[in-house]
C-alpha cells in the first residue's frame, strides 16, 4: 500500500512537471502572442472608421480647450455692459460683437467660457473614468477572484458606500480639506468605481471558472499575477464600454458636487454648469447658451463611445 | 383707559372689499363659476402649526386656516381679525383686545382662552418653537423667562379676563404692538384638539381653526388644498372656495406651468420681468416687497485687517455700481439701496445718505482716492472672499460686483459658494470676510431693520459696535415718532458702512388676468385668500 | 443556495449597522445643524429645540437610542425639518410614489435597452447597428434636467396633452413625463452594455460552433448567447434599480411628484438628520438584497459560479 501510495504519488508528481513545463511553453507563447496582440489591437482598432473618427474629435475638442483662449477677444469672467440686461438681443453670436457663441445671462463671453468649461469638463470625465476604470478593475477582479469571505467583505465595503450619503461626504471634504480642484476629483472618484468594482467581480466570478485560469492556478502563478494577466485583459471590453458611459454622468455629477460648493467656483466653468444654466433660460430667446455647451457635451460623449467601442472590438481576445 | 377705535381701518376696509351677498357681479364684473384660486409654493410646507412653522410660505397657508387678532388689508393697514378692535391703557402697557363671536371649524365659540393657551405654547420650553423670539420681540412680560425655563408658561403676561376679553401685559412700550398680532405665530390653536391628536393634530381631518379655510388635503411635495370654512364668521362675504397650492420648485418650470394655465400666481423668474411685462403688461406685476439685501463687511475679530479700516469698506461700497444690479441685472424694479430699511417700510422717511446722492463716477472716484488713503494699489492689491449661497440670483449679483471691484479698484475677488447651511454656520460664526445676506421685515416698521445693528442684537455678525446707535435705537421705542432717530441711524451705517447696501426688494409676480383682488400694494406681501375673487373672461 | 441566502442575511445585520453608525457620524460631523437657520436662534431656544429631539445627549448615546428605536420599535423618529411628521410617514408617503415611477421607468428602460443592445450586436456592424446605437446615445445626449423642462413645454404648454406636474394617486397622465425622464439615460446604458457582452458572447467558441453548423440566428440567440451576455447587465441593473425606484431628484423637482429622491436632497441640505437616516437605511437595505439577488442570478446564468 504504502510502495503503492509513493508510487503514483511520484507518478502524479512526474505528470505534474510534464504539465507545468508546457504550460510555461504555452505561457511563453502567449506572451509572445501578447505582444504582437497589442499591435494588432491598434490595427483593429485604426481601421475602425467610427472609432477613429471619436479619437480625430476628442483631439479637435482637446485643442479647442487648450488654445480657444488665444482665439478669443475676451476672458470668461469679463461682463459686457454693452449686453448686460439685453442679452436675448444684443447677446446672440456673431463674430461682429467678437462674441462667437453669444454671451451668458451676464454678459460674458460664452465662447470664453465654453473653452475654460472644456478645460474643467474633459478632465473631470478623464480622471474620473481613469479612476473608475484603476480602482474599480482592481477591486473587482480582487474580490471577484478570492472570492468567498474576502469576496463578501469587499462587496459589503461597497454596498455601505452605495448607501452612504454621498452629499455629507462632499460636504466633509470641503470643510476638511477646503475647495480645490484636486478636492473635485477627490470627490468625483470616491464615487465614480462602486458600479464598476461590481460589475468587474460579476464578470470575475465567471472568468476565474475558465480553464486558462484553472491552468495557471495549478502551476502556482501568483494570484495578483492571474489577476492582472489573465483576468483583466479579458475585462477590456466591459471596463471599455462602462467607463464611456461614466465620462458624461461625471461631467455632470461635477455640477452637482460644484452647486454644494465643493468643485469649480466662478468665475470659472464647466459643462454641467453652462448646460444647467442655459436650459434654465431656454424659453427665453437665449437659446444658444444652451446649444453651445451642450454640443460640446454631444460631440464628445459621442467620440468618447465610438472609442470606447472600437477599443472593445480591438481588444476583444476572441474577437479574430 | 383710552379707547383706540379701529374705525377708519374699518372704514377702509369696507371700500376694498365689496360688500356683497352672494352677488354674481362685482364692480361690474360677472364672477366666474369656478371660484378655485391655484398659486405656485415654491416648498414643501415645513408645518401648519401656527407656533411651529417658521416659513413665509408656510405664513401664508396659516392666514388662510387660522386667524389672529388683527389682520392686515391690502395696503398692509391694520383691521380687526378675531378681535373687533382693542383698548391701550394709559401707560401704553396693557392692551385689551375685545374678541368678536366666532366659532372653530368643529363649532366650538372662540375664546380668550384659545389665544391665552397659544401665546403660551408659543413660549412653552416643551414646544420648542423656532419663532419663541417672536414673543420676547413683542415684549410680552416674562416672554424670556419663560423660554429660559425660569418661570412656567402660565406667568406669561397674558390673561383671559373673560371668554370675550383677552388682556395682555407688556414688559415696555412697544409702538407697533398691534401690528405684530398679524404674525401667525400669535395665531390661536385649540387645546382640545391640539391635546388629543398630539403632533398629528395638523393633519387634514384632524385639524381645527378659525380661519375662513380648512385644510382639506395635503400631499407632500405636491399640493396642500384649502376649502372653504362655513363656520367662519365672515364667511358670506368670502368668495373664493378652494385655494391650491402646488409646489414646483423650479421657477422657470413654474412660469411654463402658469403660461399653460395650470396656475394662477408665479413668481418671474430672475431677469425675465422686463420680457414678460411686454408680452403680458396686465398680469407682469412688480411691487415692492419688505427685504433689504447686503454684503456683510467682517469688521470683528475673526474679519481680516482690511476690513477694520472704515476707508476700505467705503470704498468697496462705493464701487458697487447698483444702478447695473437693479436694472441690468435683476431687471424686476428692485430699488437701489443706500440704506438699510426698506424705503416703503410704513412711515419711514427715506433719509439723505450721502453718497446716494452723488454720480457713480463720483463714488468710483471717491472710492479710488479711499482706497489709496489706506495703502492698497496695483502695487499691494486688496484681496478678499465672497461668500454666498446657492443660487442664481446671488451668484448673478456676486459676479456683478467682483467685476466692479475688480475694474475699479483692483480689488482680487474670490467668489466662495456654499450650500445653505454652511453659508449661514459661517456668517453666524463670524468666519467670513464680505458676505451675502438679506433680512426681511417681521412687521411693518423700520426698526425691524434697523434695530439688527445694535450691539446687542442676535443677529448682528458683523462685529459693528456704536453706542451712539444703540442709544438712538433705545430711545426710538418711546418716541412718538422715532424718523428723526431712524435718519440718525441710517446715517450712522453711511458714515461707518458695517455693510454695502446692495438693494431693496420687490415681489415679481404674474397675475392671471381673470384673478382680483391681489394686494399688490402689501408691502409683507401678505394675502388672505378670501380677499380675492376670479371673474369671467 | 438557501445557505447563501441565509449567511448574506446574517451579514445584512451587521452592514446595516455600520452604515447607520458611519452616516450618523459623517451627517453630525457636517457644519449646521437643523435648526441653524437664517437668523440665529438664542442659545435658549435651541437649546429648548435641542432638548426635545435629543440632540442634547453625547453622540454615541444618541446612535444608542436611535438604533435601539429602530431596531425594536421599528421607530425612525420625527423629522426635525418637517416638525408634523414623522419619518416613518414621509417615507411611506414618498416611497410608494418613487417605486411607482422608477419601476415603470426600469421595465421601459430593460425591455427597451435590451432589444436595443441586442439587435445591434446581431446585426454588428450594419446599418441596423449604427441606429440602435444612434438611438441609444441620442437618449444620453440630453442630460435629465434638460429633457425634463423640454417634455413640458412641448406636452404640456404647446400640445396641452399631460398635465406640468403632480401626482394624483398615480394617474397614468402624471406618469408619463417622469417615466420618460428617468428611463432614457438608463435604457441608453443598458443597450450599450447589452450590445458589448453580446458581441464578445458571439464571438466565443461555442456559440461559433453552433453558427458553423448552421443553427438559425434566433434559436443561437435565444438559448446560447443571449443569457451569459447577460451578465454584466444584470451587475449594472442590481444598483440601477435601486437608485430609479428610491427616485430621482430631478423627476421630483421637475414634476412636482412628491416621491422621496428631492426629500432626501432637501433632507441633507436641512440637515434633517432622522430624515436623512431613514432613508439611507432604506438605500442600504434595498442595495444589499438586490445585490443578493444578483448574486443569485449570477449562478443562474452560469452554474460554475461559486460564491
Amino acid at each position: 500500500m504504502r510502495g503503492l501510495t509513493r508510487k503514483s504519488g511520484y507518478r502524479a508528481m512526474l505528470f505534474k512537471q510534464e504539465k507545468i513545463k508546457n504550460l510555461a511553453i504555452a505561457i511563453a507563447e502567449q506572451d509572445v502572442k501578447g505582444r504582437s496582440l497589442w499591435a494588432d489591437a491598434r490595427k483593429r482598432f485604426f481601421q475602425n472608421k467610427a472609432a477613429v473618427a471619436g479619437l480625430v474629435i476628442l483631439i479637435l475638442v482637446a485643442l479647442f480647450a487648450f488654445v480657444g483662449a488665444q482665439i478669443s477677444q475676451f476672458s470668461n469672467d469679463e461682463i459686457d455692459f454693452m449686453v448686460i440686461g439685453q442679452v436675448a438681443e444684443l447677446g446672440g453670436p456673431s463674430f461682429s460683437s467678437g462674441h462667437y457663441f453669444g454671451t451668458d445671462d451676464l454678459g460674458r463671453d460664452l465662447f470664453a467660457r465654453v473653452v475654460q468649461g472644456t478645460q474643467i469638463s474633459l478632465m473631470v470625465g478623464v480622471v474620473g473614468a481613469a479612476i473608475a476604470v484603476i480602482a474599480g478593475t482592481l477591486y473587482g477582479a480582487t474580490a471577484g477572484y478570492i472570492g468567498g469571505r474576502v469576496d463578501n467583505f469587499m462587496m459589503r465595503i461597497v454596498d455601505i458606500l452605495m448607501a452612504v450619503p454621498y452629499m455629507f461626504v462632499i460636504i466633509l471634504l470641503l470643510v476638511i480639506f477646503g475647495r480645490s480642484i484636486s478636492m473635485l476629483f477627490v470627490g468625483i472618484g470616491l464615487l465614480s468605481w462602486l458600479e464598476m468594482s461590481r460589475i468587474v467581480r460579476g464578470q470575475t466570478l465567471s472568468i476565474k471558472n475558465k480553464e486558462y485560469i484553472e491552468a495557471a492556478q495549478a502551476t502556482g502563478v501568483p494570484s495578483f499575477r492571474i489577476i492582472l494577466q489573465h483576468i483583466v485583459p479579458n475585462l477590456t471590453g466591459i471596463v471599455a464600454v462602462y467607463a464611456t458611459l461614466l465620462v458624461p454622468l461625471m461631467i455632470l455629477t461635477e455640477s452637482f458636487i460644484s452647486f454644494l460648493g465643493l468643485g469649480v467656483q466662478e468665475p470659472d466653468t464647466s459643462w454641467g454648469a453652462l448646460i444647467f444654466e442655459g436650459a434654465g433660460t431656454m424659453q427665453y430667446g437665449t437659446l444658444w447658451q444652451l446649444a453651445f455647451p451642450l454640443f460640446f457635451f454631444v460631440i464628445t460623449l459621442f467620440a468618447f463611445f465610438f472609442v470606447g467601442d472600437g477599443l472593445r472590438d480591438a481588444l476583444d481576445p476572441k474577437d479574430r | 383707559m383710552r379707547t383706540k377705535l379701529l374705525l377708519s381701518a374699518a372704514i377702509g376696509a369696507m371700500l376694498v372689499f365689496p360688500t356683497f351677498s352672494n352677488a354674481e357681479v362685482i364692480n361690474g364684473e360677472q364672477l366666474a363659476a369656478d371660484q378655485v384660486f391655484t398659486y405656485r409654493l415654491l416648498d414643501d410646507i415645513k408645518s401648519f402649526d401656527p407656533q411651529i412653522n417658521t416659513d413665509i410660505e408656510g405664513s401664508g397657508v396659516i392666514r388662510d386656516i387660522f386667524e389672529g387678532l388683527m389682520n392686515e388689508d391690502q395696503k398692509g393697514g391694520l383691521i380687526p381679525g378675531a378681535a373687533s378692535g382693542y383698548t391701550v391703557s394709559e401707560d401704553k402697557l396693557t392692551y385689551t383686545f375685545n374678541l368678536r363671536d366666532a366659532k372653530w371649524s368643529n363649532g366650538d365659540p372662540v375664546t380668550a382662552h384659545d389665544f391665552a393657551y397659544s401665546w403660551k405654547r408659543l413660549v412653552d420650553p416643551k414646544t420648542a418653537s423656532e419663532y419663541a423670539w417672536y414673543m420676547e420681540l413683542m415684549g410680552v412680560k416674562n416672554a424670556s423667562q419663560v423660554v429660559k425655563g425660569e418661570v412656567t408658561p402660565d406667568e406669561l403676561g397674558v390673561r383671559a379676563v373673560d371668554d370675550n376679553t383677552f388682556e395682555v401685559t407688556l414688559e415696555k412700550a412697544i409702538p407697533y404692538f398691534a401690528s405684530m398680532t398679524v404674525h401667525g405665530s400669535t395665531f390661536p390653536v385649540l387645546q382640545s384638539v391640539v391635546e388629543k391628536h398630539g403632533t398629528d393634530w395638523t393633519k387634514p381631518g384632524n385639524i381645527v381653526g378659525n380661519g375662513a379655510y380648512v385644510l382639506s388635503e395635503y400631499r407632500s411635495g405636491e399640493k396642500v388644498v384649502r376649502e372653504r370654512n362655513p363656520m367662519y364668521w365672515d364667511n358670506e362675504n368670502t368668495i373664493i372656495d378652494k385655494t391650491v397650492a402646488l409646489v414646483i420648485n423650479d421657477e422657470n418650470q413654474a412660469l411654463t406651468r402658469y403660461l399653460a394655465g395650470e396656475i394662477d400666481k408665479t413668481n418671474i423668474p430672475s431677469g425675465q420681468y422686463p420680457r414678460l411685462s411686454k408680452e403680458y403688461p396686465k398680469q407682469a406685476i412688480s411691487n415692492p416687497y419688505s427685504c433689504s439685501y447686503i454684503y456683510w463687511f467682517n469688521m470683528g475679530e475673526k474679519g481680516p485687517e482690511s476690513l477694520k479700516d472704515v476707508r476700505v469698506r467705503k470704498a468697496l461700497s462705493y464701487a458697487i455700481n447698483r444702478e447695473v444690479v437693479t436694472d441690468r441685472i435683476l431687471q424686476g424694479g428692485q430699488y437701489q439701496s443706500y440704506n438699510f430699511a426698506h424705503q416703503k417700510t410704513a412711515g419711514f422717511d427715506l433719509p439723505e445718505i450721502d453718497y446716494a446722492g452723488w454720480t457713480q463716477k463720483e463714488r468710483d472716484a471717491k472710492a479710488v482716492a479711499l482706497l489709496a488713503e489706506a495703502g492698497y494699489g496695483a502695487d499691494n492689491p486688496l484681496e478678499l472672499t465672497l461668500n454666498y449661497n446657492t443660487s442664481e440670483t446671488h451668484k448673478k449679483v456676486a459676479i456683478g460686483v467682483s467685476q466692479f471691484w475688480k475694474q475699479t479698484l483692483g480689488v482680487k475677488l474670490t467668489l466662495a459658494n456654499n450650500e445653505w447651511k454652511i453659508h449661514t454656520t459661517k456668517q453666524q460664526a463670524g468666519d467670513f470676510e464680505v458676505s451675502r445676506y438679506a433680512w426681511c421685515g417681521d412687521y411693518n416698521e423700520a426698526s425691524t431693520y434697523l434695530d439688527l445693528l445694535t450691539s446687542y442684537s442676535g443677529h448682528n455678525v458683523s462685529g459693528y459696535s456704536n453706542a451712539d446707535y444703540d442709544a438712538l435705537m433705545v430711545e426710538s421705542k418711546t418716541m412718538a415718532n422715532p424718523n428723526a432717530n431712524y435718519a440718525k441711524a441710517e446715517a450712522l451705517l453711511a458714515a461707518d458702512m458695517p455693510f454695502a447696501p446692495i438693494y431693496q426688494y420687490t415681489g415679481n409676480i404674474m397675475l392671471q388676468p381673470t384673478l382680483r383682488g391681489w394686494p399688490v400694494d402689501n408691502l409683507m406681501q401678505t394675502f388672505y385668500s378670501r380677499d380675492l375673487y376670479i371673474v369671467e373672461k | 443556495m438557501l445557505n447563501l441566502i441565509l449567511k448574506r442575511l446574517a451579514m445584512a445585520v451587521p452592514t446595516i449597522l455600520v452604515l447607520i453608525v458611519f452616516s450618523f457620524l459623517l451627517m453630525h460631523s457636517a457644519p449646521g445643524g437643523p435648526f441653524t437657520a437664517e437668523r440665529a436662534l438664542s442659545p435658549e431656544i435651541l437649546a429648548n429645540l435641542e432638548a426635545k429631539y435629543g440632540l442634547d445627549q453625547p453622540l454615541y448615546k444618541q446612535i444608542l437610542i436611535y438604533i435601539n428605536n429602530v431596531v425594536f420599535h421599528f421607530d425612525f423618529g420625527p423629522s426635525f425639518i418637517y416638525k408634523d411628521r414623522s419619518v416613518n410617514e414621509i417615507i411611506a408617503q414618498g416611497f410608494p410614489i418613487t417605486l411607482t415611477y422608477g419601476s415603470i421607468a426600469f421595465v421601459l428602460a430593460v425591455i427597451t435597452g435590451v432589444s436595443l443592445g441586442v439587435m445591434a450586436a446581431i446585426y454588428h456592424n450594419s446599418w441596423l447597428d449604427y441606429l440602435a446605437v444612434g438611438i441609444s446615445i441620442g437618449a444620453q445626449v440630453l442630460p435629465n434636467f434638460v429633457m425634463a423642462p423640454i417634455l413640458v413645454l412641448v406636452f404640456t404648454l404647446m400640445l396641452g396633452w399631460l398635465p406640468g406636474g403632480g401626482w394624483e394617486y398615480g394617474d397614468p397622465k402624471y406618469i408619463i413625463m417622469p417615466v420618460l425622464a428617468l428611463s432614457t439615460s438608463f435604457m441608453a446604458s443598458i443597450a450599450r452594455i447589452t450590445r458589448s457582452s453580446m458581441l464578445e458572447v458571439m464571438n466565443a467558441n461555442h456559440i461559433r460552433t453552433a453558427r458553423s453548423k448552421g443553427l438559425p440566428v434566433r434559436h443561437i440567440i435565444l438559448r446560447h448567447a443571449l443569457k451569459p451576455a447577460m451578465l454584466p447587465v444584470i451587475s449594472y441593473l442590481g444598483p440601477t434599480f435601486v437608485t430609479m425606484v428610491t427616485g430621482s431628484v430631478v423627476v421630483d423637482l421637475f414634476f412636482s411628484t412628491g416621491g422621496m429622491g428631492l426629500f432626501f436632497v432637501n433632507a441633507a441640505l436641512n440637515r434633517d438628520y432622522s430624515v436623512m437616516m431613514g432613508i439611507t437605511i432604506l438605500v442600504g437595505v434595498l442595495t444589499i438584497f438586490f445585490n443578493l439577488v444578483v448574486d443569485i442570478l449570477y449562478a443562474w446564468i452560469d452554474p460554475k459560479i461559486r460564491l
